[in-house]
């Protein structure tokens, strides 16, 4: 009796958070004009004029470049942080962590204001640069953190091993710290990727013409509902499902080595 | 290659605790020395004060006659053998061994040659291929050691190498390391707590406590006559009988002793080992006994005894087997066999 009722309850819970993925990508087949029931027919012409759509494709390739952009340098600076941290006793260290990772506790809103308000005193136009370094700000904390708690014990250890071999400073990070992060490295690359991925906040007020696919998609909206955001949004859906795969492979292909 | 090591006049402090101080040590070329000591004893700190990782606060360390005090770890003559071994974990043990020779620019073959063969030399040959997770903990640490060889240290610093090892496989790891050293040549420095293990290993033995040296030379030596009371309570166990200067010499609860009382302490520590203790007739007759307690230990019965002239007084004995709770002996010692010191005051 109460078996039956956890997997209602498993059922209820999952049911409750896919099927509007589920809708989504059912209607983006629909045969028709509306992506409403009832379901008219199977049809790939919704797919076949969003890919021809040179907006949405343009749109897709700057996210997909803003992404891999920021994750990466979001990635680097949050190395540069944790390392510098976890290595050094520098005056401050408090401080400088929690100013580090406070941007995870303030809304996207309010930064992205922020950031809007400075880029505009500074005269620097909106671009994808500009929303790229949005995500950065964005993603930075993340990294930062996961970074800083990979640099455990063990690999203070092997480190310290490899200068008493005689090895220079960078070629401790080069052979140790990094190869050693690696997973690590990984993980905080493909979820920064993910958010960036679907962020729309920084996205929406730091860019101008070149936009990203979660801007073009909100632009889309106004013009009401249509079988083809339900497209746009199977795809974006597809394409994040793959980044999370991907990462999961390589952390799971790393961790038997 | 091999080299001396002189320390003078060494001290450390981290913040208002004094880790090390005044220590002065001269290790000859060759040498296998144990720094043996409680925890907090500052062995430690010594270790990573020989390896560079920690620079003194005062003092210098000489190796083979150069001033490294300010040397960094890269730069010294040194290597170490970590406690958790700190191997590389994604490197292949060819790569791990390798690794020194890589940081001197040594080619790709020839360290590939050198890492084999220290891999044989700890009897790991064939294994190169394999990495650190597939090994168990005493192959681990043979790869630590063959690692740290491979860049031909003169001084090799062992910080609790076998700490993490059962038993059985330390005993056995101990004499390999003994075995290992003689045919290297190389000046071994061994940090541990395991008192037993330090005697069975070194040359030398450095017995530490509270930031001080307070015994060091040949473990036989230390053992059988130690210089401080702490070094004959840390090597090994001993029997603390109280005693006085009297007109005629050395007197104790147990009767006088037979011994010129050196010193000008009015109280004093009678320190015997327990097999210095014996049945019969010897220089010192401590007077009859009574056997409270006896623990079969295969070669010996450890006895708990209960000496008739001081019935508070406890003593542990190693007797050959067969005394059993109850029976009576008289006991005797050789004077020889004692190490007196000033009672310490609290």
């Amino acid at each position: 009796m109460t078996r039956g009722l956890a997997w209602v309850y498993l059922a209820l819970a999952y049911g409750f958070l896919l099927l509007p993925v589920g809708a989504l990508v059912l209607f983006s087949f629909q045969d028709g004009r509306l992506p409403v029931p009832p379901f008219e027919g199977f049809s790939l012409r919704w797919y076949a004029d969003v890919l021809g759509d040179r907006d949405l494709m343009a749109a897709l390739g700057n996210s997909a470049l803003v992404a891999v952009g920021s994750s990466a340098l979001a990635c680097a600076l949050g190395f540069l942080a944790a390392y510098g941290l976890a290595r050094h006793v520098l005056p401050g260290a408090a401080v400088a962590r929690a100013v580090l990772v406070m941007p995870m506790a303030v809304s996207t809103l309010i930064v992205g204001l922020g950031l809007l308000i400075v880029l505009n005193r500074l005269g620097v136009g909106l671009s994808l640069a500009t929303a790229g370094i949005g995500h950065v700000v964005v993603n930075l904390p993340l990294c930062f953190a996961i970074l800083y708690a990979a640099m455990g014990d063990q690999q203070r250890s092997a480190e310290r091993a490899a200068r008493d071999l005689g090895a220079t400073e960078a070629k401790v990070i080069l052979l140790v710290t990094l190869p050693m992060l690696a997973p690590a490295l990984a993980a905080a690359f493909f979820l920064s990727m993910t958010l960036s991925w679907d962020e729309f906040i920084m996205s929406f007020l730091l860019t101008r013409f070149d936009v990203t696919l979660p801007v073009e998609i909100w632009s889309l909206l106004r013009s009401g509902l249509s079988p083809r955001l339900n497209a746009v949004g199977s795809l974006v859906f597809l394409v994040s499902v793959a980044v999370v795969a991907v990462a999961e492979l390589v952390l799971r292909a790393r961790r038997r080595a | 290659m091999t080299a001396p090591v002189t320390l003078e006049g060494v001290g450390h402090r981290f913040g208002e605790h004094r880790a090390l101080g005044g220590i002065g040590l001269e290790i000859a070329a060759g040498d296998y020395v144990t720094l043996l000591g409680p925890s907090g004893c500052g062995k430690t700190t010594l270790l990573s004060i020989l390896g560079g990782f920690l620079r003194p606060e005062e003092g210098r360390v000489r190796i083979g006659g150069r001033d490294v005090t300010a040397v960094p770890p890269a730069r010294r003559p040194t290597a170490t053998v970590f406690q958790d071994y700190a191997l590389f974990p994604h490197m292949t043990l060819r790569d791990n061994v390798g690794f020194g020779p890589r940081m001197a620019g040594m080619g790709r073959v020839a360290r590939h040659r050198v890492a084999e063969e220290k891999l044989a030399l700890v009897g790991l040959a064939g294994a190169g291929g394999k990495r650190p997770h597939e090994l168990s903990g005493g192959q681990r640490q043979r790869v630590a050691l063959a690692r740290a060889l491979a860049v031909e240290p003169d001084v090799l610093l062992l910080d609790e190498p076998l700490g993490a090892l059962d038993l059985k496989l330390r005993r056995a790891m101990q004499e390999e390391l003994k075995a290992l050293q003689r045919r290297v040549g190389t000046t071994f420095v061994h940090v541990t707590h395991d008192q037993e293990e330090a005697m069975a290993i070194a040359d030398r033995v450095v017995v530490m406590n509270a930031g001080r040296i307070e015994d060091e030379g040949p473990p036989d030596r230390v053992y059988r006559r130690p210089r401080s009371l702490f070094a004959a309570g840390f090597m090994g166990e001993t029997n603390r009988i109280p005693g006085r200067r009297g007109p005629g010499g050395l007197e104790t609860p147990l009767g006088p002793v037979p011994l010129a009382l050196p010193g000008d302490a009015a109280r004093v520590v009678v320190c015997l080992r327990p097999e210095s203790l014996k049945d019969g007739a010897g220089d010192w007759d401590l007077g009859p006994a009574r056997v409270e307690e006896a623990t079969f230990l295969g070669a010996h019965v450890r006895a708990r005894l209960v000496p008739e002239r001081a019935p508070e007084l406890r003593l542990v004995a190693h007797l050959p087997p067969g005394w059993e709770p109850g029976a009576a002996l008289r006991l005797a010692a050789d004077p020889a066999d004692l190490s007196v010191f000033p009672e310490e005051t609290p």
